[in-house]
């Protein structure tokens, strides 16, 4: 089977700061990826460079078997096109009343007419668990963990076959964490979609994977699957998913 | 030896910079000012960056203009009347502000009040992700945050400036006839004497030039701002500062094209 997203050997630098060297990583379809790694590891910067909002120095990244890098910008634009993204911290439009920033995608891809896209996001809005009174709010006027969902509902809206979530429980309590970690997984299933989670929270690693993946020294230390993350073997991952400060990663502390 | 070295390196290093920045700018500019002409067109953003340039823009404008068009009239008067040239002070006021102050002072006001907040709204957006997610939602950032912009600033300036123009001529008249005792009907023939529609238009081509370069400081340093909230203040101040030099240097240069043949 061709996995929906392939990567071999991805490089990318910041002037003498290797962020990413050579990373290899599959991504079957219908399945849930999740990425651990420390902070400056380069998690971000990985699902950055598959959406294009990174240009990698080397390396190839394949959509459906098709290497983004190479194709036309017209190919490129449409092979990412299926892509939806939760960033990390919602990335609302703050401009915007909340029911436009859940119908932004449909509106500019034109896949949906003005009139129709209030229904549609109240619609949306819904199954992330909002009522239809947030929808003329603006972000700004929404909890943390109203935002995240407003942010989830706006990457659900285009119904995409690959979605993105940049630690989707940061900055919540355990149990709106919790909750999002839930409409996660019913919004991938629902959608047959396939999905890359990058997080440090190992209860939300465990709750929205199938597998997982630790990148470390700018490479892929271990996969396996998701519920095996706490018992691996790996010293790298046991560090890790222990919060141990013993251990193979050293932190670049300075005394 | 390595002093004069490194030196030199120095002295490298900065013009190369600076060939970068001109660079980067040319290319952000040829880029919006494309997407101005090649669809999807978003007209209610256009119109938005409009309220936000012109309609916003026009108490300070128009504050401006009155008042220079009153120290204009006091100032002339105090230096003509030595020469017993005060017939001249009403040609005086419209030439100078159509042809200078009405473009600069404007492009200054606005460049400070709509230029900044062109660069901290698009720093924001783009050190809290928002411009990322623009392209991630099927949107050219370029195309929705940049090109209405510049589109507006080019259409709202002429405009203010045209507005100023009447109310710098305007303030130079009432200190004229009310406070230096001038005949109202002999003012107004005076000042329309010398007056030609080149000397109108001159000044509402600057302001094209100055409304654009007030948006493409602001989105430009606003989109390239890196850092969070010290990086958005840092935006702001250089889309300010540059867009004023860049307003006083321009008009000089256009000043030498449209007049000196």
């Amino acid at each position: 089977m061709i996995p929906k997203i392939r990567i071999r050997g991805l490089k990318k630098a910041f002037g003498s700061k290797i962020v990413l060297d050579g990373v290899d990583l599959d991504v079957m379809p219908g399945t849930a990826m999740v990425v651990i790694g420390g902070s400056g590891t380069g998690k971000s910067v990985l699902i950055k460079s598959i959406l294009g909002l990174v240009t990698p120095d080397a390396g190839v990244i394949e959509i459906d078997g098709e290497d983004v890098l190479k194709a036309s910008p017209r190919r490129a634009r449409e092979l990412r096109g299926q892509i939806g993204m939760l960033f990390q911290n919602g990335a609302l439009f703050d401009s915007l009343p909340v029911w436009e920033n859940v119908a932004f995608g449909l509106l500019a891809e034109k896949k949906i007419r003005r009139g129709q896209a209030r229904a549609k996001a109240i619609d949306v809005l819904a199954q992330v668990g909002l009522a239809d009174n947030v929808a003329d709010l603006s972000p700004a006027a929404l909890s943390g963990g109203m935002q995240k969902r407003v942010a989830l509902a706006r990457a659900i809206a285009s119904e995409p076959a690959i979605m993105f979530f940049d630690e989707p429980t940061t900055g919540l309590d355990p149990i709106m964490g919790a909750v999002i970690d839930e409409l996660i997984v019913d919004c991938v299933k629902r959608l047959g979609s396939t999905s890359i989670a990058i997080t440090h929270d190992m209860a939300s690693a465990v709750r929205i994977g199938d597998t997982a993946a630790m990148l470390y020294e700018g490479r892929i230390a271990w996969t396996g699957p998701a519920a095996g993350l706490l018992t691996s073997d790996n010293p790298v991952v046991d560090q890790f998913t222990h919060g141990r400060s013993a251990g193979p990663i050293k932190m670049a502390l300075r005394r | 030896m390595n002093a004069i070295l490194g030196l030199v390196a120095a002295i490298g290093a900065a013009v190369l910079d600076a060939v970068a920045l001109v660079g980067a700018l040319t290319m952000f500019g040829v880029s919006g000012l494309s997407h101005i002409f090649r669809p999807p067109f978003y007209p209610r953003l256009v119109g938005r960056s409009l309220m936000e340039i012109g309609y916003f823009s026009l108490p300070v404008v128009a504050l401006t203009a009155l008042f220079t068009g009153m120290v204009l009239a006091l100032q002339s008067y105090t230096g003509f009347s030595r020469f017993n040239a005060e017939s001249a002070i009403a040609s005086v006021v419209v030439l100078s502000v159509t042809r200078e102050l009405g473009p600069v002072l404007a492009g200054l006001m606005v460049s400070g009040r709509a230029g900044a907040a062109m660069a901290a709204e698009l720093g924001t957006m783009r050190v809290t992700d928002q411009i990322d997610a623009l392209s991630t939602l099927s949107t050219d950032p370029m195309k929705y945050l940049v090109a209405p912009r510049l589109l507006a600033g080019i259409i709202a300036l002429p405009l203010l400036v045209a507005i100023a123009d009447i109310l710098g001529v305007l303030g130079g008249f009432l200190v004229a006839t009310l406070r230096l005792g001038f005949n109202p009907s002999t003012y107004l023939i005076n000042t329309f004497a010398n007056l030609r529609v080149d000397d109108v238009m001159s000044g509402l081509i600057k302001a094209c030039v100055f409304g654009f370069v007030i948006s493409l400081m602001g989105c430009f340093n606003g989109y390239r701002s890196r850092g969070g909230a010290q990086g958005v203040g840092a935006a702001t101040t250089s889309a300010v500062v540059a867009a004023s030099i860049l307003i006083l240097a321009l008009d000089y240069v256009l000043t030498q094209v449209l007049f000196i043949k």
